[in-house]
């Protein structure tokens, strides 16, 4: 790489305004490689617009975002998606319709092209590629399940797998463990430390304890802007974030 | 061959479901019925091509077009103004004061060809015109709309709209097109006469060949990772979106081969019926073939045959008894089929077949039990 030195992500100034609105304010956030982010902050602090943001699903008002030093506010979202970055919804978002299987190859990073599609093969290195996401997401044993037979839990597992065979260079989470059982929130927690090596990875999440389990860094936002932001102890101890966040 | 038998023909069921489609259009109708019943089915099979158009577009991608009459027209149109050019030799058309050109034209006082009409003299031109020009506007109105995002019932009134714009276009401008009446008194190609019975047979046949034809493209493009990706994008576009995938791209696609497959049923129109006429372009027509695809089952290309056959048999059927009382019954139809059997035709012999096959394997493995003395086999499993 030769970014070696450089930031994985870069947002300076970062505004977004619905008719008057901002829901999210001249924000700063910066991301390393193999750094585990966190975002927290109370309903409507504009955490999942950020991450809206970032893969281009809505445009900024004004500001910049620099992935690798590519600047995604003026891309569309799929040339986003190709430079590397990945996204997960808050409900688990992946094709029903499908099998397991099937919902991993459509997300294979290769034929993306109509042409490229109508002509896509399962070739064995496709096929390897798939076992071993499946095998990091608990689910090799569900290849020709239906994927909406598949546990709330699985499902959420599932679309990190969607996004970890694309091999994204920035993965965004969001609210991962919404929903999961005590056991399956262990198993993702352990799932997003093992992925965050080598790539960068941000997390929206409520759960403290969990986050306190994988986050390095934590950011709490607060009506569009930062409020605190440094390792798990300090935000947790910053006097604002216990007032409008945390409680007493 | 297992490319073929895999990907083109869907394995065992779908290769048994493709057979019995061929063998009916192709051996049994024309050996039961008589060639004006014949040519019937064959003016029914045009249709289809329009209905199979639709499970690609509607059925796997999600994209409801109520303009499908727009391309059949096309298609249409196109084969009708070359046959027209023929009519219009200028032997025939002696009597007129321009003569050589089509007969509405001199009515309408036009003194020469117009620009436009002139490529149609030529065979290959017309046959590649009626491949490109349906396929590129669809392209145009795809890129248009699916560029932007505009989806769901947004786009289906806006093929709606467009199918009329067209009707009110060629309606419109008689001179160039006919007007209302259409282009009639089509009857020779290349100085064959296509009215003919043995015409009509050899229409038939290369009509049933090229819909199978169209049959295989849509199994191919089902089964490709395209196929998925359309069903994906149907459920959950975002998810597409965001996984790299440019989806206005796939959209416009196969609403260019729906386009592309409608055509080309349009021109056999023309070829099998000797004419064509702006009431295969507008709303009604365009309606009709959603509904042929909704009875025969909209993921379901061959049910989408089925379909066709069955709705026009019975308009036929009926229309001739009851005449005011047909579209009260093809409306109570398509309602009844939304709301009961949303797979159509195809969706009940799904639900179904099961059960057949299952009671007719375990009735099999009881005769088999109660003649012990044929042979020691196990009755074999048969999962198809």
């Amino acid at each position: 790489m030769n970014y070696e030195n450089s930031l994985t992500l870069a947002i300076e100034d970062l505004t977004v305004s619905f008719d008057g609105f901002k829901a999210v304010d001249a924000l700063n956030l910066y991301l390393d490689k193999n750094e585990l982010h966190v975002v927290i902050g109370p309903n409507g602090a504009g955490k999942t617009t950020v991450l809206d943001l970032i893969c281009g699903k809505t445009k900024s008002t004004s500001g910049s975002i620099k992935f690798l030093n590519k600047e995604l506010t003026k891309m569309p979202e799929h040339e986003i998606v190709r430079a590397g970055v990945g996204r997960k919804f808050q409900t688990p978002s992946i094709y029903e319709n499908l099998t397991v299987l099937e919902n991993l190859e459509v997300s294979y990073p290769e034929g993306r092209g109509v042409i490229g599609s109508l002509l896509f093969k399962r070739t064995d290195k496709v096929r390897t590629k798939i076992h071993e996401v499946a095998e990091q997401i608990m689910l090799v044993d569900s290849l020709d399940t239906e994927a909406a037979l598949l546990s709330h839990g699985q499902k959420q597992w599932l679309e990190i797998g969607m996004l970890l065979i694309q091999d994204p260079q920035l993965l965004m989470l969001d609210e991962p463990v919404a929903g999961m059982s005590v056991k399956e929130r262990e198993q993702t927690a352990e799932l997003l430390n093992k992925i965050s090596e080598g790539r960068s990875v941000l997390v929206i999440e409520h759960d403290m304890e969990f986050v306190a389990r994988i986050a390095d860094k934590v950011t709490v936002l607060h009506q569009g802007k930062i409020l605190a932001a440094g390792n798990m102890k300090e935000v947790q101890n910053d006097p604002k974030v216990i007032e409008v966040y945390l409680g007493h | 061959m297992n490319f073929v038998y895999e990907k083109l023909m869907g394995g065992k069921r779908g290769l048994t479901g493709f057979i019995i489609l061929a063998a009916l259009i192709l051996v049994v109708f024309p050996l039961f019925f008589d060639i004006f019943r014949l040519s019937l089915v064959g003016k029914y099979l045009t249709y289809a091509f329009a209905a199979v158009s639709l499970v690609l577009l509607w059925g796997f991608g999600g994209i409801l077009s109520l303009g499908q009459g727009i391309f059949f027209g096309l298609g249409g149109y196109g084969m009708a103004m070359f046959l027209k050019l023929e009519a219009s030799s200028p032997e025939n058309t002696s009597i007129q004061s321009t003569p050589g050109i089509p007969d509405f034209m001199d009515w309408n006082q036009l003194t020469e060809l117009p620009w436009f009409w002139v490529p149609f003299n030529s065979l290959t031109f017309t046959i590649l015109a009626i491949l490109i020009l349906p396929a590129a506007f669809a392209y145009l109105i795809g890129a248009a709309m699916f560029k932007r995002r505009v989806g769901g019932v947004y786009f289906a009134i806006i093929t709606q709209v467009i199918s009329v714009i067209l009707t009110v276009l060629i309606v419109g401008q008689q001179g160039y097109t006919g007007g209302i009446n259409g282009m009639t008194d089509l009857r020779t190609m290349h100085g064959w006469d296509i009215t003919s019975d043995s015409a009509r047979y050899i229409f038939y046949f290369i009509n049933s060949f090229l819909l199978l034809s169209v049959i295989v493209l849509g199994r191919f493009i089902l089964t490709s990772k395209f196929g998925s990706l359309l069903l994906a994008m149907r459920d959950k576009e975002d998810r597409v979106r965001f996984s790299g995938y440019d989806v206005s791209n796939f959209k416009i696609f196969i609403f260019c081969i729906a386009a592309l497959i409608s055509a080309i049923g349009g021109a056999m129109f023309t070829l099998q019926v000797g004419f064509m006429s702006p009431s295969f372009v507008g709303i009604v027509p365009s309606i009709e073939m959603v509904i042929f695809c909704a009875v025969g089952g909209r993921m379901s290309l061959i049910g989408a045959v089925y379909g066709t056959l069955l709705i026009n048999f019975g308009k036929t059927a009926f229309s001739e008894t009851f005449p005011e009382l047909w579209l009260f019954l093809m409306g109570g139809l398509f309602i009844s089929v939304v709301m009961f059997f949303p797979n159509g035709l195809a969706g009940i012999w799904e639900d179904y077949s099961h059960h057949l096959i299952s009671r007719l394997t375990a009735f099999k493995n009881k005769i088999r039990k109660m003649l012990p003395n044929t042979g020691g086999k196990t009755p074999t499993q048969d999962a198809g």
